[in-house]
C-alpha cells in the first residue's frame, strides 16, 4: 500500500529524492537521524552526571545535513569531519556503541580511549576522522582525494567543516588546490551562522560561504541544511560531477546547533527567539511528516524506529561502561607504527 | 592600596584592564574574547568596558590575525593577543617565528615589535591531544622571543604587565589548570621582572626547577619530603627566555641536587637545557648526584583520564623520584 502512493502518478511532484531511494533507504536515513539525536542527547546526560570528562560539541539539530551528505556514499569513499562530528561519524555507518566505549576511555572505543569525541572515527566506514583544528580536515579531505585518483579509482572526499572553518587559510590553500587538479572532493560547509559566539556577518564579509565558490572556479550551491531532500540532492549532483572527473565543488547547508557550541557555552551572543525559532524547524519531524504523508511510514513504524534507537543507545552506554580501561604502561602505544620512541 | 584574593584568570584581566586604561595603544585581540568573555574566561566583561574596538573578536583565522597583531604592534599600537588555546598557535608560527621574532633584527634595529601573546596551555582537562600541549619550549628556542610562564595570580598580573610594558615580543603561558586558582594581588599596577626566577621554598638537600603548574606539585612534594627529613628547594622558573641562570647556578651549588620538573616532553625541553647550563657552569663541580628531569611523556596527550594523567609528572611521582636522588632509595 505504502509504495503505491509513491508510485501514484498523482503525486507527480514527488522530489527525485524520494524516487532515487527505495523505501526501506528512506526509512533506513530516518532511522540514523533518530539514533544521531538520541546518541547526542545520551552523550550529554552521561556527561552531565560526570561519566564523561573532557568537553564535546553536539550536532542536535544539524542531522539532515549529516544523514542527507552520507545516504548515497559508499563505503570506500571518505568523509573528513569536524569537532562536531558524532553525526558525521553515524552517518558514514559507525556503531554507537563503540563510540560511547570511546567517550567513556575504554579499550574497545574507535581510538582505543585516546581520541574521545572530538577525535572520533570508525576508519572502517570510510571516517578520517574528526578533528580539534577548525579547519584541520579541510586540506586532509584534498590529499585523501589525490590518492583516490593516483589509484584509478572512481571514489570521493567529502569534507564537512563549518562556517567558521572557511576563514582559516586551510578553507583558501586546499578549495584552490581541488579546482586547479580538479579532484574529486565534496567541500560540504555546515553554515549554523556561529564559529562559537562570532556570527558570519561578523566574520566574513560576502554573505554565505557559497559566494567563496567562484573564486575557485567551482559550483558554489546553497541548500536548506534542515531539509534532508535538499541536502541530499545536492551531494548526489556534485558526487556525480566528482566521480565523472569533472572537479570539486562547494555545498553550503544553511542549519543550526540548538545546544551551545560546547558544555561551557551561556548563550550570550545568540536569542532565545532565534533558538525556538530553529526548534520549530526540526530536520527529523520534517522528514518524518514527508515520509508519513508520501505514505512510505506508518505512524506506527515511526514508533518503532524512536524506540529501537532508543533501546540502541541505551545498550550502547552499558557496553561502554562495562568496557576496558588502558594500561598506564601502554602509554607510548601507536606513537610511531612500529616500536616506542 | 590593598592585597586582595583574586583568582589567576581575573589577575590577568585585571592586568589587561589597568593597562588598557594606562595606555590607550593597548588592545585585544582573539576568538570569542568579546562578549563570549574568552574560552577560559578570562577577558570576561572587558569588552562592556573598554568597547569592541579595543576587546577585538577575530574571525576564526589564526595566522592571518597574529600577523594583523604584529603589524599593528610595528605601526606603533599594543595589541595584546590570545590564542584560543596553545596548540592553535601552530596556525601562527610563521607570523610569530618569522616575523615577530626577527623583523627588528633583520632590519637592523630600527623597529621593534611590542607584541604580548596568551597561551592557554597544558594537559588536564580531557580535551585530548590537540587542546592540551605544553609548547612553551618552541617558542624559547627562538632568538627574538621573550617567554613568560607565571605560576601564581600575583606573578599573571605582574608578568603580564611587564610583557605589555616590553618593547619586544613575549609570550606568555598561562596553565589553564591554575586559573582559577586564588591567591594575594595587589590591586595597584605592579610589574614583576621578566627574566627572574623566584625560590619558592629555601631548602638544603635538593634544588627542583619548577615551571607552571608544577611549581606547585613540586612544592607539595617538598612538603611531604620535609616529614622525611629531606629539605627541597623549589624555584619557580618564570621565565623561560631570558633564563635566570644565576639564581639556578647558585641554588646547586647549595643543594648539590638538581631536579628539573615540566610538563613539556621531557626530550628537548625545558630540563635538557638547565642540565647542559648547570652541566656547562661552575655549579657543575658541586653535584653530588645525577641531574634529574621529569617531564611529559613521549607521546601526544591521551584522552582517558588515567592515561592523560600518566602523561605528566605528579606529586607522587615527583616525591618517588626526589627522594630517590637525595636518598638513593626508592
Ligand atoms: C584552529 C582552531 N582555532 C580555534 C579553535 C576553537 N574552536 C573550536 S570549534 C570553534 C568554532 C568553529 O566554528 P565552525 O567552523 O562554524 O563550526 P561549528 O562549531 O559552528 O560547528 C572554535 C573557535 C579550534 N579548535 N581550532
Ligand atoms: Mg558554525
Amino acid at each position: 500500500m505504502t509504495q503505491a502512493i509513491k508510485e501514484n502518478p498523482a503525486v507527480s511532484n514527488l522530489r527525485d529524492f524520494y524516487r532515487h531511494f527505495d523505501n526501506a533507504a528512506l526509512r533506513d536515513a530516518l532511522r540514523r537521524m533518530y539514533l544521531i539525536r538520541r546518541f547526542e542527547e545520551g552523550a550529554e546526560e552521561a556527561y552531565t552526571r560526570g561519566l564523561i570528562h573532557g568537553t564535546m560539541h553536539l550536532s542536535i539539530g544539524q542531522e539532515a545535513s549529516a544523514v542527507g551528505s552520507c545516504m548515497d556514499l559508499r563505503k570506500t569513499d571518505y568523509i573528513t569531519s569536524t569537532h562536531r562530528g558524532h553525526g558525521h561519524c553515524i552517518a558514514k555507518g559507525a556503531d554507537p556503541k563503540l563510540m560511547f566505549a570511546e567517550f567513556f576511555g575504554k579499550e574497545e572505543g574507535y581510538c582505543r580511549g585516546r581520541g574521545g569525541s572530538m577525535h572520533i572515527a570508525d576508519v572502517e566506514s570510510g571516517n578520517l576522522g574528526a578533528n580539534g583544528i577548525v579547519g584541520g580536515g579541510l586540506p586532509i579531505a584534498v590529499g585523501a582525494a589525490l590518492a583516490i585518483r593516483k589509484q584509478k579509482r572512481d571514489d570521493v572526499a567529502v569534507c564537512f567543516f563549518g562556517d567558521g572553518a572557511s576563514n582559516e587559510g586551510a578553507f583558501h590553500e586546499a578549495l584552490n588546490m581541488a579546482a586547479i587538479w580538479k579532484l574529486p572532493v565534496l567541500f560540504i560547509c555546515e553554515n549554523n551562522k556561529y564559529g562559537m559566539s562570532v556570527s558570519t556577518e561578523r566574520s566574513m564579509a560576502v554573505k554565505h560561504v557559497a559566494d567563496r565558490a567562484p573564486a575557485y572556479n567551482m559550483p558554489g550551491e546553497i541548500v536548506d541544511g534542515n531539509r534532508i531532500e535538499d541536502v541530499s540532492e545536492a551531494v548526489m549532483r556534485a558526487t556525480a560531477r566528482a566521480r565523472n572527473g569533472d572537479g570539486p565543488s562547494l555545498i553550503e547547508t544553511k542549519t543550526y546547533r540548538i545546544r551551545g557550541h560546547s558544555k561551557s557555552d551561556r548563550n550570550r551572543y545568540r536569542t532565545k527567539e532565534e533558538i525556538e525559532e530553529w526548534k520549530a524547524r526540526d530536520p527529523i519531524g520534517h522528514f518524518e511528516a514527508n515520509l508519513e504523508a508520501f505514505g512510505i511510514l506508518r505512524k506506527d513504524e515511526a514508533e518503532a524506529i524512536r524506540t529501537a534507537a532508543e533501546a540502541e543507545i541505551a545498550s550502547g552506554v552499558e557496553f561502554a561502561k562495562g568496557g576496558t580501561d588502558p594500561s598506564p604502561a601502554d602509554l607510548t602505544r601507536d606513537v610511531y607504527t612500529k616500536g616506542a620512541a | 592600596m590593598s592585597v586582595r584574593e583574586l583568582s589567576y584568570a581575573e589577575a590577568v584581566r585585571e592586568a589587561l584592564a589597568q593597562a588598557m586604561e594606562a595606555d590607550e595603544r593597548v588592545f585585544l585581540m582573539g576568538e570569542d574574547i568579546g562578549v563570549y568573555g574568552g574560552a577560559f574566561q578570562v577577558t570576561g566583561d572587558l569588552v562592556h568596558r573598554f568597547g569592541e574596538d579595543r576587546v577585538m573578536d577575530t574571525p576564526i583565522a589564526e595566522l592571518g590575525a597574529a600577523g594583523v597583531a604584529v603589524g599593528a604592534a610595528l605601526a606603533g599600537s599594543r595589541p595584546v593577543f590570545e590564542f584560543q588555546f596553545s596548540d592553535f598557535a601552530t596556525l601562527a608560527m610563521e607570523q610569530i617565528v618569522n616575523q615577530a621574532a626577527k623583523i627588528r633584527f633583520m632590519l637592523g634595529g630600527k623597529v621593534s615589535v611590542p607584541l604580548v601573546m596568551r597561551f592557554p596551555a597544558g594537559s588536564g582537562t580531557g580535551a585530548a591531544a590537540q587542546h592540551s600541549q605544553s609548547l612553551d619550549a618552541w617558542f624559547a628556542h627562538v632568538p627574538g622571543l621573550k617567554v613568560v610562564q607565571p605560576a601564581t595570580p600575583h606573578d599573571a598580573k605582574g608578568l603580564l604587565l611587564s610583557a605589555i610594558d616590553d618593547p619586544d615580543p613575549v609570550m606568555v603561558f598561562e596553565h589553564k589548570l591554575l586559573y582559577k586558582m586564588k591567591g594575594e594581588v595587589p590591586e595597584e599596577a605592579y610589574r614583576v621582572p621578566i627574566g627572574k626566577a623566584l625560590i619558592r621554598r629555601e631548602g638544603r638537600h635538593v634544588t627542583i626547577v619548577a615551571t607552571a603548574i608544577m611549581v606547585h606539585r613540586a612544592l607539595e612534594a617538598a612538603e611531604i619530603l620535609s616529614g622525611e627529613g629531606i629539605d627541597v628547594e623549589v624555584i619557580d622558573l618564570r621565565t623561560l627566555r631570558p633564563l635566570d641562570t644565576q639564581t639556578i647556578i647558585e641554588s646547586v651549588k647549595k643543594t648539590t641536587r638538581l631536579a628539573c620538573v615540566y610538563e613539556g616532553v621531557k626530550t628537548l625541553g625545558i630540563g635538557a637545557e638547565i642540565s647542559a647550563m648547570i652541566a656547562e657552569s661552575e655549579a657543575f663541580d658541586y653535584l653530588d648526584a645525577p641531574i634529574l628531569r621529569l617531564g611529559g611523556a613521549e607521546a601526544p596527550i591521551p584522552y582517558n583520564p588515567v592515561l592523560e594523567k600518566a602523561a605528566v609528572p605528579q606529586t607522587d611521582g615527583i616525591i618517588a623520584s626526589v627522594r630517590r636522588l637525595v636518598t638513593g632509595r626508592i
